[in-house]
């Protein structure tokens, strides 16, 4: 960690408003942004030739229950010509739970930003189709892999509507 | 005692009297019992080893219970191989329902039993909930050897089923 990552240097130069920490784990470059700079700094990674991430790896959430901002989302983004990847994280408060998304960006978040807001509740504002995409639409028991969840949930698991039906008796 | 007598009609020309003596009810019986065609549901690691029983090596249709139909309309036998979550439970009970009589149920390793480990939101705690289970095979997962003592079993019960009984 002792000299700087030439890449964080320039995304700390461009954002340093919004520039909060960085670190460089055996290879793993990870930069941590305020929310509000998220997009403008995806854009960047995603439109400078220099940056050139054109390829959305993954999306995930981690819900640090307690804390003051509650969630972190965390996008993984790998460069396919320059063969480099950088993992980006943003926090979340737990009031305003929502973050733009980069769907107009990379078409590929799409499904893996629905599956945030499935499993952890987190809304991806500009988001063409949010919706649940592993639970059922109708599934009212709340964001399952929020720590406050009961792991055995609220009772949907145990009852079987569709054997109420009259062709089913 | 069937079976036994029935195989006796390939030895008529040595000589044995070409005919079998046995009630209608152990004869169909035992064409019901050689002839199970199990519907493919394989929905986890469960679903590997059903294949490897059904595979030249363990060869389930020695039982009579190796062709796996694609569709629920041809089959007799369900063996529900893997974790059932919640969501697919509704498709478990249609396919059920799809399926002629006499149908019965396999429910295969723990998972299909109890839910097993998965003691969470999304799993259902054993497919006895919605669909009636004839046998229950344990394993995590079972092997084709404990897949075919629940078969042999379930050949027994229906060896053991009244077929002309009046419903009441």
């Amino acid at each position: 960690m002792s000299e700087i990552n030439p890449i964080v240097e320039k995304i700390q130069q461009r954002f340093s408003e919004y520039f909060v920490s960085w670190s460089d784990y055996r290879g793993d470059l990870s930069v941590q942004v305020k929310k509000d700079g998220f997009h403008a700094l995806c854009q960047y990674l995603h439109d400078d030739p220099e940056m050139d991430f054109d390829y959305i790896v993954h999306v995930s959430s981690v819900d640090y229950l307690g804390q003051k901002e509650r969630f972190e989302v965390v996008y993984e983004f790998y460069s396919i010509r320059k063969r480099r990847r950088i993992r980006v994280k943003a926090r979340v408060a737990e009031e305003d739970c929502s973050i733009d998304s980069v769907t107009d960006l990379w078409k590929g978040a799409d499904f893996m930003e629905r599956e945030v807001f499935d499993m952890m509740g987190i809304r991806f504002l500009h988001h063409p189709n949010l919706t649940r995409i592993l639970l059922p639409d109708e599934y009212n028991e709340g964001y399952p892999l929020r720590k406050d969840f009961p792991m055995r949930g609220r009772g949907w698991r145990d009852t079987f509507e569709f054997m109420q039906k009259p062709s089913n008796q | 005692m069937g079976l036994t007598q029935i195989q006796g009609i390939s030895e008529s020309k040595s000589g044995d009297p070409g005919f079998i003596i046995t009630t209608l009810e152990n004869a169909v019986n035992w064409a019901r019992k050689s002839s199970l065609w199990p519907m493919t549901f394989g929905l986890a690691c469960c679903a590997i080893e059903m294949i490897a029983a059904v595979s030249s090596r363990y060869d389930m249709d020695r039982y009579g219970a190796g062709v796996f139909r694609g569709s629920p309309r041809q089959s007799d036998l369900m063996i529900v191989a893997g974790t059932v979550c919640r969501r697919m439970a509704p498709v478990i009970r249609k396919v059920y329902d799809q399926m002629p009589e006499p149908k019965y149920v396999i429910a295969m390793g723990s998972c299909a039993t109890s839910g097993n480990i998965y003691d969470t939101y999304a799993v259902v705690q054993g497919v006895d909930h919605f669909v009636p289970v004839d046998i229950y095979v344990p394993g995590c997962p079972p092997t084709p050897e404990a897949l075919f003592d629940g078969v042999l079993k379930l050949q027994q019960k229906i060896m053991e089923r009244r077929v002309f009984e009046k419903k009441v």
